[in-house]
């Protein structure tokens, strides 16, 4: 009965969950190619005012885009220290063997920083306001050039798709073989790194074969609802472009515009 | 060894936009011995308050006593062997969690984990095969080849194999024919007159009349009545306020209006007895 919510979906009501996924799934990938025009401080100041007007527009509590920046903290700290060391240039201000601190450094750091921070923040942006199916959604719309060279686009979409459906119905069936096998005294949590991987198998076992079992129904299912992947199918979820999404789109070509115009040449 | 329940409350997820009460200051007390049904609707908290009988989720706030163990949310997960070993769950649709070789290897797995003995878990488990139903010769099979009914059996045989004191039965007779559901409670009712205690989550009311001594009725993670099953069938309005089915011979009994009842029958013998000194008159 504890819903399990994969991804990273937030349930809200703002401009940006009215709009198109596929609008915010190609804003997504502009804004981080955009991002490496981005040269000097006024583009950087541009790129940062431009994503936190995004963060904004979701009307969502800025405690859920910084857990999605505090995973990755350590990560941004440390790419930012080794631009900070290691950059020389400008006025030296210490130099010690191969560490020096300069004023490139420092202006490298904060560029390396910010650049790291706008992007998880643009793409939080997308996966917090857009539910994995229509991001599901999104990609099969932004792979369908590949038709042309026979990938099967629609079915490689049905089983993202699927996959993700079945991502909160396999948790579901874990715990319950989990909690059944520990009722029969099964010991998940003690013992060394033999016993808990053969302490598995009685977990691993009826989970592949429930799997496998859902997986053949499935199929069955479908068949007999006369499904052929091939055969160009129709959609529930229709995807509508809107007003909105063209100003969204907007935008981007603005912020593209003006980073061309502001960057040093 | 009696079950003490004591202002048990537990939430989902707590402190997140997900928070649900799942138990609401739940308690009571289980005697030894006893046949105990839990009913109320899907939703109602029963599998919750199941999963507390043996620990596998703890109270967020209050108290459990059950067998010798005491329950409380500090409870940590180590160390509750000894209370598994002596209060089992038979969680709904069991046969999903079969997988051993054999039919008898996946009856002694739990035994083998209770500190049995190799050849002891192996006799208990060819004991419990017949027990169940199913002759000597499953025991020799995988049992993925089975019947979903035959796993059941098996499952069933599986978590009775260490005789637990306290034996928890989620909805064990569900999608089962009526004479293998029958075989069943037969079992479970047996297993009780041997001494231990069977609780029994089910929505089968003419199993809750025929078999259960006390009847816990939950409602939105309430525990809202606990008494005889007689006592619960009586009140027809009440039942029916909460949307309760009854059991068939109540039931039966409740259309014959001009017919006077001393007692509510809740088996059809007893509906049939009452019929005849009607018609005595």
């Amino acid at each position: 009965m504890s819903k399990i919510l994969i991804g990273r979906y937030v349930a809200g009501d703002s401009i940006v969950y009215r709009m198109d996924p596929r609008g915010k799934l190609l804003a997504t990938i502009l804004f981080i190619l955009f991002v490496f025009l981005a040269n000097n401080p006024i583009s950087y100041l541009i790129v940062t005012i431009f994503s936190l007007a995004a963060v904004a527009a979701t009307k969502l509590k800025p405690k859920i885009f910084w857990d999605g920046v505090k995973p990755l903290i350590w990560l941004i700290l440390f790419t930012s220290f080794l631009q900070l060391f290691f950059t020389v240039g400008g006025t030296v201000y210490w130099r010690w063997t191969i560490f020096a601190l300069s004023s490139y450094g420092f202006t490298n750091a904060i560029f390396i920083f910010i650049r790291f921070t706008v992007i998880i923040l643009i793409s939080t942006v997308m996966t917090v306001t857009t539910k994995p199916l229509e991001i599901a959604d999104a990609i099969e719309w932004l792979l369908k050039p590949l038709k042309l060279i026979r990938i099967p686009v629609d079915k490689i979409a049905l089983v993202m798709s699927i996959a993700l459906r079945f991502v909160p119905t396999l948790f579901d069936e874990t715990f319950k073989i989990m909690n059944a096998q520990r009722s029969r005294g099964a010991d998940f949590n003690n013992g060394g790194l033999v016993t808990r991987a053969k302490a598995i198998t009685p977990l691993l076992v009826p989970l592949f074969i429930n799997s496998l079992e859902t997986a053949i129904d499935l199929s069955t299912a479908m068949e007999s609802r006369g499904y052929r992947g091939d055969k160009g199918r129709t959609k529930f979820r229709v995807l509508k472009w809107s007003n909105v999404d063209f100003i969204n789109l907007f935008y981007f070509v603005l912020l593209l515009g003006l980073l061309l115009v502001f960057r040093t040449h | 060894m009696s079950i003490k329940f004591k202002n048990v409350s537990y939430i989902y997820s707590p402190e997140t936009p997900l928070a649900k009460k799942g138990l609401d200051n739940v308690s009571f007390e289980l005697k030894d011995g006893t046949f105990n049904a839990i009913i109320g609707h899907t939703g109602s908290g029963k599998s919750t308050l199941m999963q507390h009988f043996n620990a596998l989720i703890k109270p967020t706030t209050g108290k459990i006593e059950i067998a010798g163990t005491t329950i409380t949310p500090e409870t940590t997960n180590k160390n509750l062997k000894d209370l598994r070993r002596h209060v089992s769950l038979v969680f709904q649709f069991p046969e999903t969690q079969l997988f051993e070789n054999t039919v008898l290897d996946d009856i002694a797995f739990g035994p083998k984990n209770f500190g049995y003995e190799n050849e002891k878990a192996l006799e208990s488990a060819k004991y419990w095969l017949k027990r169940v139903g199913l002759s000597e010769e499953i025991g020799k099979r995988s049992p993925f080849e089975l019947s979903g009914g035959q796993m059941r059996r098996v499952a069933i045989a599986g978590v009775m194999a260490y005789e637990p004191d306290i034996l928890c039965l989620d909805e064990p007779a569900a999608g089962l024919d009526p004479e293998a559901r029958k075989q069943m409670m037969a079992l479970f009712s047996d297993y009780q007159k041997q001494g231990h205690t069977v609780i029994l989550v089910t929505h089968n009311m003419d199993d809750v009349a025929k078999y259960a001594d006390n009847v816990l009725v939950m409602e939105q993670g309430k525990l809202i009545k606990q008494d005889t099953p007689t006592e619960i069938f009586k009140d027809r309005k009440w039942l029916q306020e909460h949307h309760l089915e009854e059991p068939k011979a109540s039931l039966f009994a409740g259309k014959l209006t001009n017919y006077k009842f001393t007692e509510m029958p809740l088996s059809i013998n007893n509906l049939v007895k009452e019929i005849e000194n009607n018609l005595k008159g």
